[in-house]
């Protein structure tokens, strides 16, 4: 099939989930592994109808376990790989994260977050598993966490994910949401040619040369892949830059863990991406991201209509954290709203970079995101 | 002139990695000499060998072996292999890991890998407890036996592997010990020739940990009990060869034909794109 046929350019009204499936094909992503959980099912039956028809891999693994190893596995084979889950499955996940992390194999984690923790409220909303993403797997590390706002930010986002996973060799998530997730709109597609691909780094040595945690300047080791003529050893324990496990060496543990941190602390200026709205001369600003901030915009509208200078901060990128972004309109607002559908869990970064600035934090759980009067309330208490 | 005498199979593992980090008397070198042994009778082209485990003594074997190899999480290397194997069918993936990783934080991923029949073939070093951690009770330690967390005896009844794997669906299904160096290299030939799932159990020693507590304080003595109590009987029942002290019914159990699911995937994916160009056209 030509390339072109590929992707469904145009126009389309679709469902987030759906959005995020194309982004996925569109990314390059030609193999999908994973388990039904509502609210992220929607991507699984849609990439295991699509995924044969353009040559990719669906499998439905046992668990959510299983799915993320999967994942990795064919990430290793050199294909482009990605799953999906909401809250209980991502936690089934976090320790292969942490594998994918230590191996740095590229690979998308979709979370369509919904209500928790346990079982919690399958069918309704939530932005619970936030710190999740960050912290969830054990040991030190760093990750890039991306949050949709629209149907066509499931599109684009996943593509990004992609992007930066393979520029990185990191894992990427997104974290959507259940409203996002479900929610129909309007889809623009670009053909093939305008949308931008990234492909990991190839191995550039001879196969006796070739240490396969090497990194180059920008700290991200090129990457051999299964099959191709290089033999190397990739371990989740601490090893050296030829893969070869070093379980005692506190110089081995040191080298690696402080550059999988820095190969994206360094870089995060590359990676951050935020939407700042009515910023310059905002008394008040409104941090959201995800579907709460698409009332946060109306709200900060609503206000300016009202005399407020109010503005918005939408943090794309949640991990790692705008925290210069926030920084800079924290010493001139008087004022940082954050409403978050958890009990608190992004606004404790605000708080972090804001330093004295107060920051007033909006908890929703259990029912529809945020409506732009209850911000916009909020707004008028703070400003 | 004094010259340099390499072992023939030197050229499988890797000289980096050495040396191993097994006890004197543990079977795994066994298993792994048995494993280099075959891919060297079967000529195999190590660029197209992946070979993977989990956690525990047995999976640092994957590290050893001079190919494409990984070192999984805990119980998790089929479904990493899965991956692998459905992302290029082209691949040989074989795991070497222990019963702990397989059968019980890794059982899931066992019965379902053979039910699906993935082309991906194990090879499973049975020592009867979690030697690596020192010795605990595990899935398939014997009733009675005594480990670090059944001081009293172990009354937890142990899989029986070859009757699990077959019941799954397994294509190839056989039980040695380290004891049947000769007849083992040949199972694994014939496992890796196969389509579809395949499985080896095989029985090894482990005197610093198992045995030490039960009696067998050498590798020779385990050894010894493998030699009384092992008898070969090709395509008995797997139902029926539970390991006891006095009995380790060992041989081939299932070896059928049955099309493999990467194959079956991309027939598959080849008729859906047919359908489609005769639809454009």
């Amino acid at each position: 099939m030509s390339k072109k046929g590929l992707i469904l350019e145009g126009s389309h009204f679709m469902n987030g989930d759906i959005a995020c499936a194309e982004g996925a094909i569109a990314a390059g992503c030609r193999f999908f592994a994973g388990y039904p959980i509502t609210p992220a099912t929607e991507i699984a039956e849609h990439l295991a109808q699509r995924m044969p028809e353009i040559g990719g891999i669906y499998v439905q693994m046992e668990d959510e376990i299983a799915s993320i190893a999967a994942v990795i596995g064919a990430s290793y084979a050199g294909v482009k790989a990605m799953t999906a889950t909401s809250g209980p499955g991502f936690s089934l996940m976090q320790e292969n994260i942490g594998l994918a992390v230590m191996t740095e194999a590229p690979c998308v984690i979709v979370d369509v977050m919904r209500g928790g923790p346990s079982t919690g409220q399958p069918t309704l909303p939530g932005q619970q598993d936030v710190m999740q993403a960050k912290w969830g797997s054990h040991g030190d590390y760093e990750i890039i966490a991306l949050a949709p706002s629209s149907v066509q930010e499931m599109f684009d986002l996943t593509i990004e994910a992609f992007n930066l996973s393979e520029t990185y060799r990191v894992p990427a998530i997104l974290l959507a949401d259940e409203v996002v997730g479900h929610m129909w709109e309007k889809v623009v597609i670009p053909s093939i040619e305008k949308i931008k691909i990234m492909n990991r780094k190839k191995a550039n040595v001879p196969p006796k040369a070739y240490a396969p945690f090497m990194p180059d300047d920008d700290l991200v080791p090129p990457m051999a892949c299964f099959g191709e003529g290089y033999s190397f050893h990739a371990t989740g324990l601490t090893h050296d830059e030829h893969g070869y496990p070093q379980t005692s060496s506190s110089e081995a543990q040191q080298k690696l863990v402080k550059r999988l941190c820095d190969k994206i602390r360094k870089n995060a200026d590359k990676i951050i991406r935020v939407e700042e709205v009515m910023l310059d001369d905002a008394d008040v600003v409104v941090v959201a991201y995800g579907i709460v901030a698409r009332a946060a915009l109306s709200a900060v509208r609503k206000a300016r209509e009202n005399g407020i200078k109010a503005g918005l901060l939408r943090p794309i990128t949640l991990w790692p954290f705008p925290e210069s972004y926030v920084a800079k309109i924290a010493k001139q607002a008087k004022a940082i709203v954050v409403p978050e559908m958890n009990c608190g869990q992004l606004v404790r970064e605000v708080e972090r970079a804001a330093k004295e600035t107060p920051v007033a934090f909006l908890s929703k759980l259990g029912e529809e995101p945020h409506t732009p009067m209850e911000i916009l309330e909020a707004i008028r208490r703070n400003c | 002139m004094e010259t340099e005498i390499v072992h023939p199979l030197a050229k499988y593992l890797r000289e980096a990695m050495m040396p191993h980090i097994w006890c004197s008397g543990c079977g795994n070198g066994i298993i792994l000499n048995c494993f280099v042994q075959a891919i060297d009778e079967l000529k195999m082209d190590l660029n197209k060998l992946v070979v993977v485990s989990g956690i525990g003594c047995i999976g640092r074997a994957a590290g050893y072996v001079n190919t494409n190899s990984f070192h999984t999480t805990h119980g998790r290397p089929i479904a990493f292999a899965t991956g692998v194997k459905l992302a290029n069918p082209e691949l040989e993936v074989v795991i070497i890991s222990g019963d702990g990783d397989l059968f019980a934080i890794g059982g899931n991923h066992f019965i379902h890998a053979a039910r699906r029949n993935i082309g991906i073939k194990v090879i499973c070093a049975n020592n009867f407890n979690y030697g690596m951690t020192g010795g605990q009770q595990g899935p398939t330690t014997p009733i009675e036996a005594l480990t670090t967390t059944t001081p009293y005896g172990n009354i937890e009844h142990p899989f029986n592997l070859v009757h699990l794997a077959a019941a799954s669906g397994a294509t190839y299904v056989a039980r040695w010990t380290t004891l049947h160096v000769r007849k083992l290299t040949q199972s694994i030939k014939k496992l890796l020739q196969k389509e579809g799932f395949g499985f080896i159990e095989v029985v090894s020693p482990c005197p610093e940990i198992f045995g030490r507590y039960n009696k067998m304080r050498t590798g020779l003595e385990m050894m010894e009990w493998f030699r009384k109590a092992s008898m070969v009987e090709n395509f008995s029942d797997p139902a029926k060869a539970e390991i006891t002290p006095e009995r380790i019914v060992v041989g081939e159990f299932v070896d059928i034909a049955k099309v493999s699911y990467e194959k079956l995937l991309h027939e598959k994916i080849a008729e859906i794109n047919e359908k489609k160009m005769a639809m454009v056209s």
